[in-house]
């Protein structure tokens, strides 16, 4: 029976109530699944297009403006367009220079919490939603290769910060236009934006409210740990909100940079 | 005077199958009133668990329309037009209408670790709000076992049950990681045997847990990030095996006497 | 005939696994005895679960003028000089230790500043003394028990019903005969000491903010196995009990609220207890809204708000109010935090009842007043007991926690409950382990009495046609609500007494459908003749107790009369009687308080 006796063994095979059905929802359940499963395909198609252009990134002196597109920040290849590359090349590699780089934010997004939630529900189904049979016969979930290595994270966050410094730069950049001086340009108010939801897609990250903060027992020992934490927590609350937020714009700078780049939209500069 | 048709699973170990009942429906009342009236009226034998009527004790726990909720804390007004469905918590084994064996939770709870605190200074220990408000949240839990049911790692995958914890008591070695007092350290054991890595984040759990603790974020990440702290992050064991002897101490400066 | 039944032998077996009943087992368990816990639920969901407001224990961590002796003062007062003098006074020396002794098993409460447990305010109690977490602290006494109990390896029965106490040949309690839920088989247990645990007994009347479970088998079986039972017409109405809607009408509204700052009001907005202030407690009463209102933030600035008298006198005045027509819309009066206090101080301080009125009643109550009004709440009458050992008349069986009497007297203050479970169950636990320790010879049981109580339990499915236990429970509750509540009279009681007998004969004709395997309506037949027992003894009571005080109020003797309050009334059976023998009432002589303690009660005076 029901007896809690000392180290009681847990048994398998019960017979389980309510009818053998896969769910008895009756809302759709199926919508979110099928909604995140759009907008992720349509982003790796649009990403994956992009990233083999390996043209159109960089709106340079010609166009008197300064705007790289962030699948292509930092140009690290032998022949980026004038102008964009900003720190070193490699010698020898001619593809496009986002095949090199975009490993790490696909890296950091593909490890990163939220998206492992969406991922699993929306693509492998389990579960597709909550009381909702899961669509596997067995599931060791992270336990083994490859999902073990979700847990190395932190590293891609860390990566994270070097790529927000290097874009937080590419946003500055932009305010200057070569040949006009300082100025506010549509071109670098986008790439600020970019900039800002992906320094707050970075900080709201739980390996970094972790690391920062939550790692200690006792936040009266550690005064200053724990006001960050503090600090970050409501922003971990959102960090869906920053995912999504910073998955668009990532794509709609690219998209900008990439019209103003090929000449079919002017960069207006406001003042 | 309106009317409400409950389609209630009845049956056991031997199999079941829905009953359905039309009851009126009066202002404000919730699931457990009505199957309180079915009890009183036309099948005095139905089983169901309750015992506060508030949500406080997590006795009720039933699936409504196929998702776990309390019967006494949800309101008929709240449910979509149409019958309601009302079944037995799927994930444990059936004993009678809506009462499963959640002694898998039982068996659960008695694997804890329990609490290693110093000895107590006279006049009791020293903390502080900031120290306890993390473990506070968690200790909400009323047991009510529906984030265990709806944790499709053992709903769907029976063999799963030997070595999971499930999201309650998750939340319950958080509470003692995070603990200002304790002296444990359970990161091996809930990574070995407790099964935190079957946990893929998918937040159900954190979805139903009527005391809106935020299991997931709030617990299991943070477990998980614990465990990486102490396995698959080279620079923090670094780190750690260099400052091992100031941690220690650390945690024994905790608890200050009082004066 | 003799039939095998599942049998288990325990050196202490508890009953109830509440507060009272958990503490206890750790207690002796730390004895190195074999312990064995019953419960007719499942762990962790006994009532103690429900307990919002704190634990009242005098550790001056907010008011160090506090201490043991005001503690002991307020308790007495409260309890209208009834109580057992020496528990009040262990009870007031012992919490502080045992409520710090929690935080060593992992209890979190809420901090002051300098670190130490945060106390509250809370009726009839002089200072803040109540340690809590936020309106929750029940739940945080009984896991964190449980959690000690379950790490020390106490096995636990759950959803076992205890249907009575069984003797040996010697006539002292040897253990008990029980059910499990889920399959309808029946079970012994044998021991050398049976601590009763089982909380209270407040299903027997209709407004109640006690669950299924208050049905008082511990009170009835200790009855039934010649223990005497004291005080049995001192009921607790709490004040504030949700009136609207129907469906929830009697759930408890913490005293938190007031304690917080929440007034009440009647339909023209009067606060008016005021107005209901008894010459004992009007030295220390504020007398103007204003002189109340600077009390919460410090005590020494003003009187204490009137809404802060104990339980009985608030309930009564509310009463009063909607019987003089100035009641709320669903029959209560309001009250109000809403108006008064921030809805982040509300919401943090007071999240579950926020909760709760949201979800259930659809009422915000950072906007808006609560409905509320007087419903049962607790029990201060029941075992006699030693203060010392929480031993009873009966060898071989103690009690303690909400089924002993004698603690709280004639009314109980809010908070000393979940204080009374850990100070007594400690004791009882101790009481029990000494008793053990020195107790030689088996524990047989007898045979006859448990097959006498098994074929009573099952001969409900034996009649050919009977009653639904469901109706006879409405019937019930609505004759003791009518004629046995708040306010009650001699003529009534003569009724309600003569009525019992009707019940009893209609229990013993009750019919149940179904099968015996997890039946509700089976099992509340069982429960029927713990609550009629329960019944008598309180109408009785009441009969007898020709004044009023506390927790009994006549309409017909609406004065305290002075030498009523020099004993109990003590209820009896002849040993080895069953639930339908007679029942005797006689008056039990209170301890002479000694000198010093006498002296602690008048000094304040
Ligand atoms: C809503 C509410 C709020 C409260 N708030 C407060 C507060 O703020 N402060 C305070 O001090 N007090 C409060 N109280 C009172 C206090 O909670 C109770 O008096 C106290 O918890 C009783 O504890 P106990 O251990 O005696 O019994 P309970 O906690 O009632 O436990 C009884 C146990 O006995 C078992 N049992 C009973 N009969 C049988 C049987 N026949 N067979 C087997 N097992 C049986 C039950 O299953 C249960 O495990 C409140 C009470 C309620 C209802
Ligand atoms: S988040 Fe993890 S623990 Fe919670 S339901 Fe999902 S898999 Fe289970
Ligand atoms: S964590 Fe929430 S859902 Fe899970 S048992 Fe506790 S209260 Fe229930
Ligand atoms: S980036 Fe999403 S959790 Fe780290
Ligand atoms: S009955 Fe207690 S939570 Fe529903």
């Amino acid at each position: 029976m029901t007896a809690v006796e000392n180290s009681t063994k847990v048994t398998l095979g019960g017979t389980r109530g309510g009818p053998d059905v896969a769910t008895l929802r009756t809302d759709r359940w199926w919508l979110q699944p099928v909604v995140t499963m759009s907008i992720l395909i349509s982003f790796v198609i649009y990403s994956t297009w992009a990233a083999f252009q390996n043209k159109n990134y960089y709106v340079g002196a010609a166009l008197q403006r300064d705007l790289i597109s962030p699948f292509y920040s930092p140009c690290l290849s032998a022949n980026c367009t004038p102008g964009s590359s900003s720190l070193f090349a490699i010698h020898g590699w001619t593809w496009s220079p986002a095949l090199l780089i975009l490993l790490f934010p696909l890296g950091f997004r593909m490890t990163c919490y939220y998206y492992r939630r969406s991922y699993y529900r929306a693509f492998w189904w389990a579960p597709p939603a909550c009381g909702v049979a899961d669509a596997h016969g067995t599931y060791t979930g992270e336990t083994r290769f490859p999902l073990i290595i979700q847990n190395v994270h932190r590293y891609f966050f860390y990566a994270g910060l070097v790529f927000n410094g290097l874009l937080t730069y590419d946003a500055f950049r932009a305010y200057h236009q070569p040949g006009l001086g300082w100025g506010v340009t549509i071109g670098s108010l986008v790439l600020t934006l970019n900039a800002t939801l992906l320094w707050l897609y970075s900080l709201s990250c739980h390996a970094c409210r972790h690391l920062c903060g939550g790692q200690v027992k006792s936040f009266s020992q550690h005064p200053i740990r724990h006001r960050l934490w503090k600090f970050l927590t409501p922003l971990n609350a959102k960090h869906m909100n920053f995912a999504w937020a910073s998955l668009f714009v990532v794509a709609l700078t690219d998209v900008y940079v990439r019209l103003v780049a090929s000449g079919a939209i002017h960069d207006i500069r406001l003042f | 005077m309106s009317t409400v048709t409950m389609r209630v699973w009845r049956g056991d170990a031997n199999g079941g199958d829905f009953q359905q009942f039309e009851l009126e429906k009066n202002e404000g009342e919730v699931v457990l009133d009505v199957i309180h009236r079915i009890q009183a009226t036309e099948a005095p034998d139905l089983a169901c668990r309750w015992n506060c009527k508030a949500g406080k004790c997590g006795s009720c726990a039933v699936e409504i329309n196929g998702k776990p909720r309390l019967m006494c804390m949800t309101r008929l007004d709240t449910l979509p037009e149409g019958a309601i469905t009302v079944t037995p918590m799927r994930t444990f084994p059936i004993i009678r209408d809506l009462v499963t064996d959640v002694s898998f939770n039982y068996a659960m709870a008695e694997r804890v670790p329990a609490l290693l605190p110093p000895e107590m200074p006279e006049g009791g220990y020293r903390m502080f709000q900031e120290d306890v408000e993390r473990g506070q949240e968690f200790r909400k839990c009323i047991e009510c076992f529906m984030c265990q049911d709806v944790c499709h790692v053992i709903r769907d995958h029976e063999e799963n049950k030997v070595n999971y914890a499930g999201p309650r008591f998750f939340i319950r070695y958080a509470e003692l990681e995070m603990h200002p007092l304790d002296t444990n350290d359970r990161r091996d054991l809930v990574r070995e045997e407790m099964g935190l890595g079957y946990c893929n984040i998918t937040k159900c759990c954190t979805e139903v847990c009527p005391e809106h603790i935020h299991i997931t974020d709030n617990a299991i990440i943070p477990l998980k990030e614990r465990v990486v702290d102490a396995h698959y992050d080279p620079i923090a064991w670094l780190g750690r095996s260099i400052r091992r002897k100031t941690k220690r101490s650390a945690a024994e400066a905790a608890v200050q006497p009082a004066p | 005939m003799t039939t095998n039944y599942e049998h288990h032998e325990y050196d202490v077996l508890i009953i109830g696994a509440g507060g009272a009943g958990l503490r206890a087992a750790i207690e002796a368990k730390q004895r190195g005895l074999k312990v064995g816990i019953i419960t007719k639920s499942l762990l962790g969901k006994a009532h103690t679960v429900m307990a919002e407001g704190g634990m009242a224990a005098a550790m001056g961590n907010v008011y160090p003028e506090d201490n043991w002796k005001v503690h002991f003062r307020d308790t007495m007062r409260g309890g209208k000089y009834l109580n057992n003098y020496r528990m009040a006074e262990l009870h007031a020396k012992e919490a502080p230790q045992r409520v710090w002794e929690l935080e060593q098993w992992g209890a979190l409460f809420d901090r002051t500043k300098d670190g130490k447990i945060l106390q509250r305010d809370f009726g009839g109690h002089r200072y803040a003394r109540l340690a809590h977490v936020g309106d929750r602290t029940g739940l945080e006494l009984i896991r964190t028990l449980q959690q000690k109990v379950v790490s020390m390896g106490t096995d636990v029965f759950m959803e076992c019903k205890v249907l009575q106490l069984v003797h040996d040949a010697s006539g002292r309690v040897a253990g008990c005969v029980a059910y499990w839920r889920a399959n309808g088989e029946f079970v012994t247990f044998s021991a050398k000491a049976v601590i009763l645990a089982t909380g209270g007994a407040g299903k027997s009347w209709k407004f109640t903010s006690n669950s299924w479970e208050g049905t008082g088998d511990g009170h009835a079986m200790a009855l039934w196995a010649g223990a005497k039972l004291i005080d049995m017409e001192c009921i607790q109405f709490h004040p504030t009990g949700m009136v609207w809607p129907l469906s929830v009408r009697g759930l408890l509204v913490t005293e938190g609220v007031r304690g917080d700052g929440g007034v009440l009001r009647n339909s023209n907005g009067e606060r008016f207890m005021f107005n209901y202030v008894a010459d004992m407690f009007r030295a220390e009463t504020a007398d103007s809204e204003a002189e109340a209102d600077r009390w919460y933030d410090d005590h020494a600035a003003g009187r204490r708000p009137p809404e802060l008298l104990p339980r009985d006198e608030v309930a009564r005045a509310i009463n009063a109010e909607v019987k003089a027509g100035r009641g709320s819309p669903h029959g209560g009066v309001f009250l109000d935090i809403g108006s008064r206090r921030t809805p982040e101080f509300i919401r943090r301080r007071l999240p579950s009842m926020y909760h709760q009125f949201m979800e259930l009643a659809g009422v915000d109550i950072t906007k808006e007043a609560m409905e509320i009004g007087p419903t049962c709440h607790y029990i201060m009458g029941g075992v006699q007991v030693d203060a010392e050992t929480a031993a009873t008349a009966v060898a071989g069986l103690f009690a303690a926690g909400e089924v002993a009497g004698g603690m709280h007297g004639a009314n109980r203050l809010g908070g000393n409950s979940l204080s009374d479970l850990i100070v007594f169950g400690k004791r009882a636990g101790e009481g029990a382990a000494d008793y053990v320790e020195g107790f030689q010879g088996s524990s047989d049981l007898d045979r006859a009495e448990v097959e006498s109580a098994i074929a009573e339990a099952l001969a409900p499915f034996e009649r050919e046609s009977g009653e639904n236990p469901y109706d006879i429970q409405r019937d019930l509750q609505e004759m003791m609500q009518a004629n046995v509540g708040i306010i009650r009279t001699g003529a009534e009681l003569e009724f309600a007494n003569a009525e019992l007998d009707k019940f009893a004969e209609r229990v013993a004709n009750i019919k149940v459908s179904g099968g015996r395997a997890y039946n509700p309506g089976w099992n509340l037949a069982t429960d029927l003749p713990s609550m009629i027992t329960v019944s008598r003894t309180t109408t009785r009571g009441a009969l007898e107790r020709k004044e009023s005080r506390g927790g009994h109020t006549r309409d017909d003797f609406p004065k305290t009369d002075a030498e009523f309050g020099t004993f109990n009334f003590a209820h009896q059976m002849t040993q080895g009687g069953t639930w339908q023998s007679s029942i005797t009432t006689e008056r039990s002589t209170l301890l002479e308080l000694p000198a010093e303690l006498k002296a602690i009660l008048e000094e304040a005076n």
